[in-house]
């Protein structure tokens, strides 16, 4: 199965194109980087794939059919910030169970202690959290997934250890990963091909 | 660190919640403990100073000034109650459909809210219940109709602000409706405000009441409502009989002040900030 994005462009309102007339497309299992100079529009490129936004021209397709607007969608994105995509009158169990119920081989693969899930948000810190938005991302079983600098501000070890768990992932269920992100080595070492926007 | 109290903060809140539960509860029910012979006329006690036996002293006509008192504010929390829970659920009402429903019910409803807050609470309020033929259901219904539109405001900015949250993005692609975004993810950021709103209401609600049956506009003069004791010891007040006044105003403002206190707790309970401390 393949996603592929045509003649994607974007808009804000009526301010000027953020990008005009888009290609891309990515194979089922494929991980591929997204670069391209800050404010080039790449957070809203993948908000567009991930069906957070409706691109103003262009059309996106998953194994030839257009993507459906309702149910779970099939491309997940994991955002860069993850104290804003986490509900603060949450509790982390709660937040997990809302892609599906609690997977524990995959909530120990991420590092996510049982102790975490009774608290509330603003007791983790920004890395706790991101492990838990990538773990809801991953439990609602994506055909693709966006991981938008997901682990820019996070230290070398906690980066390796969530990559290594998405890759694992990722290859076990056949899903795509979308890689943004500005740091070279990190795409380097993951990235089957790079795509500069 | 003190040691001579081995509660935590938390479980003295929960304490603070039941005991100030439990007093309002006993005014609620006073009509069940209390002697209600005492509020007949009895003239031979008449005009007598707050003793052991009669707590609050008695008036004119020799009736019990804390058996009406109980009996006044057991009525004033039953219309403070209906009164700021009827409104409530009016401002809920509206400021989610004002946020939910699009723009012209927006206008709309903005518009209705700038309309009632133009107007003074009492002038409505006195219009209303007049309107109404006065008594225990205009009072009711005037407050329930005149004190939401601050709250509704509240209401509607809440939930356009969380509306547009990224984590209701998130769950929107997760494959979430409508409906249960609203009740999981809406209705938990107003908890806390319709609480709060609910609590400041209640004060609001009493003390206008009280306020229009003082005026003489509000519950009939032989209910024993805590205006109506207010507005008849005025009266006596120059001929030194201070206890008609003291003590009845004295338990209103407890009664208004211990609920302020158990909002002021149940929100520490809920707060996601402040719940474990």
């Amino acid at each position: 199965m393949r996603l592929e994005a045509k003649g994607i462009s974007f808009k804000y309102g009526k301010n000027p194109w953020l990008f005009q007339d888009v290609d891309f497309e990515i194979e089922a299992g494929e991980v591929v980087g997204l670069t391209g100079v800050s404010g080039r529009g790449k957070t809203t490129f993948c908000r567009i794939l991930a069906g957070f936004e409706r691109p103003v021209e262009g059309e996106i397709t998953l194994g030839g059919k257009p993507l459906q607007q309702t149910g779970v969608h099939p491309v997940q994105m994991v955002l860069q910030h993850p104290e804003q995509a986490v509900n603060p009158r949450w509790k982390m169990q709660k937040v997990l169970q809302e892609s599906g119920p609690l997977d524990d081989a995959l909530r120990e693969r991420l590092g996510i202690e049982r102790t975490w899930l009774s608290r509330w948000p603003n007791e983790l810190s920004g890395g706790e959290l991101q492990r838990f938005c990538v773990a809801r991302a991953l439990a609602a079983n994506p055909k693709f997934l966006i991981a938008d600098e997901m682990t820019t501000m996070l230290d070398a070890i906690t980066q390796a250890q969530i990559w290594q768990a998405v890759l694992e992932a990722a290859k076990e269920r056949e899903m795509g990963i979308i890689v943004v992100s500005h740091e070279r080595n990190l795409i380097k070492r993951l990235c089957d091909r790079v795509v500069e926007l | 660190m003190k040691t001579n109290l081995s509660m935590n903060r938390r479980q003295r809140t929960l304490w603070t919640i039941v005991l100030g539960f439990l007093l309002l509860m006993a005014i609620l029910f006073s009509k069940t403990w209390v002697n209600t012979g005492n509020i007949l006329t009895n003239l031979e006690t008449r005009n007598v100073a707050p003793s052991f036996e009669h707590l609050f002293g008695t008036d004119w006509l020799g009736r019990d000034m804390f058996t009406r008192t109980m009996l006044g504010l057991s009525l004033s929390i039953k219309v403070g109650l209906l009164g700021a829970f009827g409104s409530t659920a009016i401002a809920l009402i509206l400021g989610m459909a004002a946020a939910t429903m699009g723009k012209v019910a927006d206008q709309f409803i903005s518009w209705l809210i700038d309309l009632f807050l133009s107007v003074p609470h009492l002038v409505a309020l006195i219009l209303i219940s007049f309107t109404l033929g006065g008594g225990y259901k205009g009072v009711i219904v005037g407050i329930m109709a005149t004190h939401w539109p601050s709250l509704a405001r509240v209401v509607r900015a809440e939930v356009m602000q969380v509306r547009s949250a990224e984590y209701v993005k998130v769950s929107r692609r997760l494959g979430k409706s409508n409906g249960w975004i609203a009740a999981h993810h809406i209705f938990p950021h107003l908890l806390p405000q319709v609480l709060i709103g609910f609590m400041l209401l209640f004060p609001h609600a009493i003390l206008h009441e009280a306020a229009i049956t003082f005026l003489g506009l509000g519950l009939s003069p032989h209910e024993p409502a805590i205006g109506i004791i207010l507005s008849e010891s005025m009266k006596y007040l120059s001929s030194g009989l201070w206890w008609l006044a003291f003590f009845p105003g004295l338990s209103l403002l407890i009664v208004v002040r211990v609920f302020d206190k158990i909002g002021g707790s149940l929100r520490l309970l809920i707060d996601p900030t402040k719940a474990h401390l």
